[in-house]
């Protein structure tokens, strides 16, 4: 299994890279959008604001890229954190910035959204996903992942929605439509229950 | 609702681990690299890594180094030690540090918060305060791993921290440190009902019992210690488990 981790400059590789390891994968440090083509998987990780990550994937060209891999191709893909929020159409952080729309909705700051907890949200919380839900398979209702965002996504379909966590609101913490899944939650910083979900991430069969 | 932390720290010097007592007579306890595999395989909730002798040599923790303990940390890395300047929390984080710990350093730039929090995130940022407890009993920060009397008062401090930015205190008590005699309840509870973010009770926790005082007694948001875990059978999972007993909400434990 060879797994395509995209290097666009938005964090550290480290900690997904071993635990990807740890499962068996082959893992690739994508530079560069040809590498994805060999790849089986591909993980889009990133830290940092989402204007500034969708222009490095801009400049790069990854976003012809992506498309070609996942929407034409149904290549698997997990977005996390704030790779997961580029999946999305659109998000209203400093600005208005388009995102790449694989899976449709918006990004916005928990307040908006009716959180009147403190901002970011940052640690342990429960996630509570859909039953039948690939990406949670094995894993126990309210298991706890960790998190560190301050803007969220509200998917237009709520059947896009594969977990919810409770943080002063509702709050969208996995979605996924077909081959493209996306965590709001670190699974790479969540100990053992996050390994188990880059798990299912690589066992995924498209049925 | 997010969980009340149990979070190991990690005092790092020269090449290995070490743990004192009252910031003093340092013993090594282990090497670094198999300590933090251990303590991922215990389900910790988080690390804190602090290389002692940096701010006194001058130094920041060598950011390979870094690198290395990073990769093999699946839960958040709080990285502390010598950071006197935005560039060094810059090479710590891309070494794969979630969040730094400052200290030292803010006694002469407290603006460093402010500068780190705005071009990383408030989360990044965890400001130590080293607090000891004069003979009149009041309290008093100390820098350079507790060797200099800043004359700052801790509660003030803190505040003025967390208006500048500070994600989170990371608060010990020099006097209890090393001692397992219990945290300072008092120290702990007066910062965290002047504080809203989160206080990390530190500095003496010598069982399960301690541990629940600081979050039910006192206010702590996490629970750090280092001697019950280097010189005990206790474990972070046993505090968890006595935790739990106690009402307070953990972190669930999962076995693949």
């Amino acid at each position: 299994m060879k797994v395509a981790l995209i290097n666009y400059g938005m964090g550290n590789l480290g900690s997904v890279r071993r635990a990807l390891e740890d499962l068996g994968a082959n893992v690739i440090i994508a530079e560069h959008p040809l590498m994805l083509l060999d790849a089986n998987r591909l993980v889009l990780p990133g830290v940092g604001s989402f204007g500034a990550g969708m222009e490095r994937l801009r400049n790069g060209g990854w976003i012809e890229a992506l498309y070609q891999q996942v929407i034409e191709h149904h290549k698997p893909i997990l977005g996390i954190c704030l790779g997961m929020q580029m999946l999305s159409g659109l998000s209203e952080e400093n600005g208005l910035h388009e995102g790449l729309n694989f899976i449709p909705g918006k990004v916005l700051r928990l307040d908006k959204l009716g959180c009147s907890l403190r901002i970011p949200h940052v640690g342990w919380n429960e996630v509570n996903y859909r039953e039948g839900m690939g990406l949670f398979n094995k894993i126990p209702q309210a298991m706890d992942f960790y998190f560190v965002h301050s803007y969220a996504v509200v998917v237009e379909d709520p059947a896009d929605v594969s977990a919810t966590t409770s943080y002063g609101t509702t709050v969208t913490s996995a979605i996924s439509r077909h081959n493209i899944f996306g965590t709001q939650f670190h699974p790479e910083k969540s100990s053992k229950s996050g390994k188990q979900i880059l798990k299912n991430f690589l066992d995924y069969t498209p049925c | 609702m997010l969980k009340v932390r149990v979070i190991p720290t990690l005092l790092w010097k020269n090449f290995g681990l070490v743990k004192g007592v009252g910031f003093d007579s340092w013993r090594r306890v282990g090497p670094v690299l198999p300590t933090i595999k251990v303590y991922n395989s215990r389900e910790v909730d988080e690390l804190i890594l602090v290389d002692i002798t940096a701010s006194i040599e001058g130094h920041i923790p060598d950011h390979e180094s870094v690198s290395d303990f990073s990769h093999e940390c699946f839960v958040p890395l709080t990285v502390g030690g010598g950071i006197f300047n935005l560039s060094q929390i810059t090479s710590l984080l891309r070494a794969g540090a979630d969040k730094v710990s400052l200290n030292s350093a803010l006694f002469e730039n407290p603006g460093l918060v402010n500068d780190a929090a705005g071009q990383f995130g408030v989360q990044c940022v965890i400001v130590s305060i080293d607090a000891h407890r004069t003979e009149r009993g009041s309290y008093t920060c100390f820098s350079h791993s507790g060797t200099r009397n800043t004359n700052r008062e801790p509660l003030a401090w803190a505040k003025e921290m967390e208006d500048r930015g500070a994600g989170e205190i990371l608060l010990t008590s020099v006097e209890h440190d090393g001692t397992m005699n219990g945290y300072d309840l008092e120290l702990i509870e007066r910062v965290a009902s002047r504080v809203n973010i989160p206080v990390i009770a530190s500095g003496g926790a010598g069982n399960y019992q301690d541990m629940i005082d600081a979050v039910t007694k006192a206010g702590a948001a996490a629970v750090a210690a280092a001697s019950i875990f280097h010189f005990t059978e206790m474990t972070p999972l046993g505090a968890k488990d006595a935790m739990h007993e106690a009402g307070i909400p953990i972190r669930r434990r999962f076995e693949m």
